[in-house]
């Protein structure tokens, strides 16, 4: 039996020759820095390759493609030559493939994999764009949402806001062309980070009802909006205007997106008015005005601060965070001509002095890297002591007023909004570091009022201010709730299990690079300093729910056995007056008596 | 002349009966009026009661029961027990009408009346049993029995046939009931729940407390109580505090020995014997009431099983555990060498046999050789 085995692997190996060779290849191809591929060699890399999330190995074209879109996503240039001559004849076969293609055969990975979510995702992405638009334009924002049904699976999404708009130019590339945007290749705390979502909803749109987008922006007062119908032209992942006017509209300045989708609309915690809900928490600055299917009036956010919150700074890079890839190709992407000033400049928290311990680190590690090199002539092998020199050296944390955490004031406000509970407790940690990128903590607790009190603790979890509304079993933040002791804070808590009472816990956790579980962005990865700082920052509101729990307990205590002792002392008098025939003024100065004695002794 | 005497006794039970009730009475007002006391000098007033546990047993061979230690608990009023105090109050004040209006209150009835008690009414029937059980320990003390605080037990007493003549005075007529126990055919005369009033005549040589409704009804409808010259009361298991007290009452009056024939296992030494015997581990207060302290084993011994070849089950896991305990932590079988000899024997031989296990010899075996040979030797019975 245990024979038969690896002649089967064989037998699929040889049926599919072109995939396993392209991927070996490939790899060569993209790194100069690969060797002369022997085949444990190849198959190695065969292997990690296989291992990215992406990957779908019964698929060989797919493979293909979807390479080409991780090329795109880091802005790799794969310069280097391949020295196998196979590797020449393969390259002519190989031609690119459009990210949009990319996407449109793999949607399920942008969020559009069923229709309720298609729905939710266009008003996520859109919410997103518009929300970064405004702050970053210091425009206190207004969002108009308004999601109609044209037929019961057919929907026609149309979100505003009073950001600053767009110029007409720039409107179809943002729109209509995915992995477009400035957001990026920057190190700041932003909402969207990868410009593929509003344009994927575009395109998702057209893909299911055969619609273009409709895109309406305002830059000023002074000019009139300008209205643009919009396509992809899917192969060459560009923006095709089908139609383009001047149009009137009441509004000032702003944008408004319009996506007729294939969607269903439903209520429930994966729902567009959950996701709402939970944006409006997180940005007490934002106004929302909905309309949706089902209710007949638009439900409204109020603004509970009119102070925007304070622009996040863009910041270098840390040192610490970056990974040997990451490394390799800014080194071939720099200006500077020396390791040093590489370093120096590219680099937060380095100066030459600091370039200097690095040196010294290296010498210990098998060879001392001359930091007045040339940063594109190191070999591989140098970038990668350099590297390990860089992690062993220590250096100052990043600097952190890059973070824009909501606060406990505003936090506490909007979960009185929302929740309208009978206490909030929030909490804002300091800034702390991991891996190189700073990140800040917060935590907020609403207790009672209409809170159903028999459920499981409401978790709500926002990353970047931007809710996270699947896998909250995968998430640090919800792990790090279970993992609080809840007990001791005077919540019951089954082990293993969120907290149960009138409850809802808000987490947010804010950084310029929020580690996520996957690129669809649902949960935050599980690093050992985040899952301490989200703890500390629970247990610190836990410890204060606690003391007011203890405190309203303690007087209803109190208040009962008052009640309890008013209750059953006179009955005490009316056996005594029966048993010894007391006159009534007897009993009544004995249940005096009683009474005083009891409360007086009544320490609680 | 009879009316005489009738008249005599009605007196003498109507005053024996005055002087119980005043005692109570007197007891209840007594214990009222120190908490009343209390209060009034703004203290806080406290009950005692004795503890009941085995740890405050003992077992006394001169007095023949178990008894009730010295040790007792304090309850003080305080916020968390003002309720159990409010309702054991009310439930001594219900005890002194019942008294003073000549009725009496079953554990059920108790707990009804409580539903006019306002917030100090039970919500069940278990929890107005408790505060009964606190309160007949907390007159124990004073020798005062449940049953003279007009509580009276719901179960039904035993069943009674033989050479006996109950006195059952009705207080109200003033005329004396005279019970003829050899007169209820095949039927048998039925224990009452009280039976403090109750006397006796009798020329029967001794009384046999049987286990079984079975072997009592063989030797009733035989007659075995004419042919022996005795009274025989049935059990039905552990007997009731009424059939024990009717027994003990029995004895006393007349002076007549009780011979116990129960099956041979550790149920029927341990729990209907010795219950019936010395009373019961858990209710020690009352046991000075509530056993027959001159009773004396017949049978089934072990011994029996073997002198007369009995058919046998083996002892289960339970029956082990308890024979090993009644050893181990009984005062009454620890003070007495036959006893700890016989259950050791039993143990060893790790089998039981019931007393209807002579069936096996005849079905009426028991009556033409088994007892005749067994109350011929009365001396060999197990004390």
């Amino acid at each position: 039996m245990p024979r038969k085995k690896p002649q089967a692997s064989r037998t699929q190996a040889a049926s599919k020759p072109t995939a396993k060779k392209k991927v070996s290849k490939k790899k060569a191809s993209k790194k100069s820095t690969a060797k002369k591929t022997g085949t444990a060699a190849s198959r190695r890399q065969g292997g990690l390759f296989d291992s990215e999330p992406t990957a779908n190995s019964d698929r060989p074209k797919k493979k293909t493609a979807k390479k080409t879109a991780k090329k795109s996503i880091r802005k790799s240039a794969s310069t280097g030559q391949g020295d196998m001559a196979i590797a020449e004849k393969m390259a002519a076969k190989q031609k690119d493939i459009s990210v949009s293609e990319f996407f449109a055969k793999n949607r399920h990975l942008l969020g559009f994999d069923s229709p309720a979510r298609a729905l939710l995702t266009t008003v996520r992405e859109a919410v997103d764009n518009s929300l970064d638009a405004c702050e970053e334009a210091s425009v206190l924002p207004e969002l108009i949402i308004d999601v109609r049904a044209t037929e019961s699976t057919q929907h026609v999404v149309t979100i505003r806001d009073n950001g600053p708009g767009i110029v007409r130019e720039q409107l179809p590339r943002i729109f209509a062309r995915l992995l477009y945007g400035s957001k990026f290749h920057s190190r700041k705390q932003t909402r969207g980070q990868q410009g593929i979502g509003i344009s994927a909803a575009g395109m998702y749109g057209t893909l299911t009802t055969g619609k273009p987008m409709r895109v309406t922006s305002r830059t000023s007062r002074r000019k009139p909006a300008v209205e643009l119908v919009l396509a992809i032209d899917m192969a060459k992942n560009q923006p095709v205007v089908k139609k383009e006017s001047e149009v009137e509209v009441e509004w000032a300045h702003g944008t408004e997106v319009q996506i007729e989708l294939e969607g269903t609309y439903k209520k429930g915690k994966h729902s567009i008015d959950s996701f709402l809900d939970q944006v409006s928490l997180a940005n007490p600055h934002v106004k929302i005005v909905y309309s949706n299917p089902i209710d007949e009036e638009p439900i409204t956010w109020e603004r509970v601060s009119k102070v925007l919150p304070d622009p996040p700074n863009e910041i270098l890079p840390h040192p610490h965070g970056v990974e040997l890839g990451i490394l390799m190709q800014m080194m071939k992407e720099t200006s500077s001509r020396t390791v040093s000033g590489f370093l120096c400049t590219e680099f937060c928290r380095v100066t030459p002095n600091v370039v200097k311990k690095v040196s010294d680190e290296t010498e210990g590690l098998g060879k001392k890297i001359d930091t007045d090199r040339h940063p594109k002539r190191l070999s591989s092998a140098d970038v990668k002591i350099l590297h390990k020199g860089i992690e062993a050296t220590r250096m100052m944390a990043p600097p952190t007023n890059c973070l824009s955490p909501i606060g406990e004031e505003l936090m506490a406000k909007t979960l009185r909004r929302n929740f309208d509970p009978e206490l909030v407790i929030t909490v804002t940690r300091q800034p702390s570091v991991y891996r190189g990128n700073p990140f800040q903590v917060e935590a907020g607790i609403a207790w009672g009022g209409e809170l159903p009190g028999d459920d499981l603790a409401s978790i709500f979890r926002f990353a970047n201010r931007v809710p996270l509304q699947y896998e909250q079993g995968a998430c640090a933040i919800t792990q790090s709730i279970v993992g609080t002791p809840w007990k001791n804070y005077e919540i019951q808590q089954a082990r293993g299990a969120l907290p149960t009472g009138p409850l809802a816990v808000l987490v947010h956790i804010a950084s310029v690079w929020v580690p996520f579980t996957s690129e669809s962005k649902k949960a935050v990865a599980s690093y050992d300093e985040i899952l301490k700082e989200m703890r500390l920052a629970i247990m610190e509101a836990g410890r204060k729910l606690a003391i007011h729990l203890r405190k309203k307990r303690r007087l209803a205590d109190a208040e009962r056995k008052k009640d309890y002792i008013k209750t059953y002392i006179p009955q005490i008098g009316i056996a005594l007056q029966d048993i010894l025939t007391l006159s009534d003024t007897q009993r009544t100065k004995a249940e005096g008596n009683l009474s005083e004695v009891l409360e007086r002794s009544r320490k609680m | 002349m009879a009316k005489k005497i009738a008249k005599s006794y009605i007196d003498r039970v109507k005053r024996e009966n005055a002087k119980r009730d005043k005692k109570t009475i007197t007891s209840i007002e007594n214990a009222a009026d120190e908490i009343y006391k209390k209060i009034m000098r703004k203290g806080k007033p406290m009950l005692r009661f004795p503890v009941r546990s085995l740890s405050n047993v003992s077992y006394d061979k001169r007095k023949g029961y178990l008894e009730i230690g010295k040790a007792r608990k304090e309850r003080t009023l305080t916020v968390n027990t003002v309720k159990g105090f409010a309702q054991t109050l009310r439930m001594m004040g219900l005890s002194r009408e019942l008294v003073q209006t000549n009725d009496f209150a079953t554990k059920r009835d108790v707990y009804y009346q409580s539903k006019n008690w306002a917030e100090a009414k039970f919500s069940e029937q278990s929890e107005s049993d408790t505060v009964m059980d606190d309160i007949e320990a907390l007159f124990s003390v004073d020798d005062v029995s449940r049953e003279q605080l007009r509580f009276v037990p719901d179960e039904h007493g035993g069943a009674v046939a033989g050479e006996l003549v109950v006195l059952d005075p009705d207080l109200d007529t003033g005329e004396v009931e005279r019970i003829d126990c050899t007169r209820f055919g095949s039927g048998a005369y039925s224990i009452p729940s009280s039976v403090e009033h109750l006397s006796f005549e009798t020329k029967a040589k001794f009384v046999l407390a049987i286990e079984t409704g079975g072997i009592f009804q063989r030797l009733q409808s035989h007659k075995f109580w004419k042919t022996a010259d005795c009274i025989l009361v049935s059990m039905a298991g552990v007997p009731t505090r009424s059939t024990r007290r009717f027994i003990r009452r029995l004895s006393d009056q007349i002076k007549i020995p009780v011979y116990a024939f129960v099956d041979c296992d550790p149920y029927g030494i341990s729990n209907i014997y010795r219950t019936l015997k010395v009373g019961s581990g858990n209710a020690a207060h009352i046991n000075r009431f509530f056993c027959v302290p001159s009773a004396s084993y017949l049978g089934v011994t072990p011994q029996d099983i073997i002198d007369y070849d009995l058919p046998t089950h083996p002892l289960k896991d339970v029956d082990i555990k308890r024979a090993k305990d009644a050893l181990k932590n009984d005062p009454f079988f620890q003070s007495k060498r036959q006893w700890r000899e016989a259950l050791e024997q039993l143990l060893k031989m790790g089998v039981r046999a019931e007393q209807q296990s002579l069936a096996m010899w005849g079905l009426n075996y028991v009556i033409e050789t088994y007892l005749p040979a067994k109350l011929a030797n009365s001396k060999k019975f197990l004390p």
